[in-house]
């Protein structure tokens, strides 16, 4: 990576009361690069993911988009970074009280101030891009599967166009097949778009597939990083243990006797 | 000692929740008076305010005034000439205080808790956050639509309430112990004075405002899943109930002070 970063992530602190959850991360993320956070449930990945996007607001430290500081952003300011970002969220987050395409459109609509009739069209040609027929457009949410909300949430995050995609949990709650076929719907997004995306998960399938590099988070600091191909062989005994799945092994969890 | 410290605590607390609804209205009311405003979704709102609110406000208004006439037709009996005042005391006590206040404790038991639910399911299921990243400021696509319907549509509830309730007076007056319609009438609008519409309509306003504004502001701060949003709707309706007695005391101290 010799050119400057689309993302770089320096010193990241946050707290909530006496727990510490990320204790000076740092992260680079190129452009056009997709990086993948793996790690284990509470350890932080969320939390800089909302950092990074601007949901959240650090205790301390830096986080530079296109080299430009965006922590402590005023309000105005942050919504027109937000025009840079598409986010796919772990549970779709689809507004129920709209319709599919008008989810899709949203951003289109409210964001960058395009019109109702051609945001809806490029609200069905990209459901198209995802999969799902124009006869999907008119339905509500909570009539699609699980599996079709993942979808329209993709195609809510790549109708703008983002610069940079983030992805949270992409493939959690699917079954296997569908879990591969959003896979295969992020790889296809990301490269037609060009964009950077940073995605977080704990589907070691998902994160070999979609990354071409990886990143493991334990603890509130980033403690291996390397290509997709070479975590198998990384040496590093946090990342093995995480990877294969295994009780034993430096990563402990608390379990107190019945 | 550690009593003490146990109120020192919830003092503290006390504050600490006061502080964060001072800062949470002082910023939806600067989004109030700072465009983009959504037109559409104020309407939305007040339609859903105050139309819908219509049956249960008007069923409730009609009822409190025949009982209000049935109430001072058997206790003015015991004052010489009293039951000739019948007709003022029920159209007063409805303008200045009884339509405002049953309406304000009514809407806020339906609509306070619709707020809450709805904008506290959006926040557990990361609804609010899907806003902010597609540019869009929650405060100004949720908040502020509900809290500007219910300026305006608590007083226009209040208003048809006001006539109702007269008219379940006149009804129990004139069929029940046989008051001449025509006189009854006279003696209504004869002692109505404006102001006593006024200064109930400014209290409906306020009480407009609050409804909305406690429904947003819990739902918008529910954490948890389904529990959370249902004590985000509990806390929604009594302290929307609890404001709303307590702003009747200030106001009528205020408006009728002199």
């Amino acid at each position: 990576m010799t050119a400057a970063p689309k993302i770089s992530v320096r010193g990241l602190r946050k707290s909530f009361g006496a727990k510490v959850v990320l204790d000076g991360l740092d992260l680079d993320v190129g452009v056009g690069e997709s990086v993948v956070v793996i790690g284990g449930s509470g350890t932080g990945k969320s939390v800089m993911v909302k950092c990074i996007i601007g949901l959240m607001e650090p205790d301390a430290g830096s986080v530079k988009i296109d080299g430009q500081e965006v922590t402590g952003l005023k309000r105005s300011e942050r919504e027109r970074l937000m025009q840079k970002f598409g986010m796919l969220f772990q549970g779709s987050a689809l507004f129920d009280s709209l319709r599919v395409w008008q989810n899709v459109a949203f951003g289109l609509i409210q964001g960058h101030g395009i019109g109702r009739d051609e945001a809806k069209a490029i609200a069905i040609k990209t459901l198209g891009a995802v999969g799902l027929g124009p006869e999907v457009a008119e339905l509500w949410p909570a009539e699609l599967s699980g599996g079709m909300q993942k979808r329209v949430g993709l195609a809510r995050a790549i109708a703008a166009k983002p610069e940079i995609i983030i992805f949270d949990e992409p493939t959690t709650g699917l079954d296997p097949i569908m879990g591969d076929v959003i896979n295969d719907l992020i790889i296809k997004c990301v490269r037609d778009l060009g964009a950077t995306a940073v995605s977080i998960t704990h589907d070691m399938a998902s994160a070999h597939k979609i990354a071409d590099r990886i990143a493991m988070i334990y603890k509130g600091r980033i403690i291996w990083q390397g290509r997709a191909s070479t975590i198998d062989k990384s040496g590093n005994e946090y990342v093995e243990q995480f990877i294969h799945g295994r009780a034993e092994g430096p990563i402990q969890m608390e379990v107190r006797a019945l | 000692m550690a009593f003490l410290a146990r109120v020192g605590r919830v003092f503290l607390g006390f504050l600490a929740a006061a502080g964060r609804l001072a800062l949470f209205t002082l910023t939806a009311l600067s989004h109030c008076v700072r465009p983009p405003i959504y037109v559409n979704l104020i309407f939305r709102q007040f339609v859903d305010i105050g139309y819908y609110s219509l049956p249960v406000v008007g069923l409730t208004a009609i009822f409190i005034g025949m009982v209000l006439a049935l109430q001072l037709h058997t206790g003015f009996n015991r004052i010489t000439g009293g039951e000739s005042a019948i007709a003022q005391v029920v159209v007063l006590g409805m303008t200045r205080e009884l339509g405002p206040v049953i309406a304000g404790l009514m809407v806020a038991g339906r609509i306070g808790a619709a707020i809450a639910a709805e904008v506290g399911t959006m926040r557990v299921t990361d609804q609010i956050d899907a806003l902010s990243t597609l540019s869009t400021n929650p405060y100004k696509y949720l908040v502020v639509p509900r809290i500007l319907a219910g300026i305006v549509a608590l007083p226009a509830l209040v208003l048809i309430a006001d006539i109702i309730g007269v008219f379940g007076g006149f009804l129990v007056a004139t069929y029940k112990f046989g008051f001449n319609p025509a006189a009854y009438l006279h003696n209504t609008a004869d002692f109505l004075r404006r102001d006593d519409v006024i200064s109930g309509l400014i209290k409906s306003s306020v009480f407009g405002f609050l409804i909305a504004l406690m429904g947003c502001y819990t739902g918008y701060h529910s954490k948890g899943g389904a529990q959370g949003v249902g004590a985000a709707t509990t806390y929604a309706v009594v302290s929307a109930s609890v404001l709303i007695l307590t702003f009747d005391y200030i106001l009528s101290a205020l408006l009728f002070s002199s």
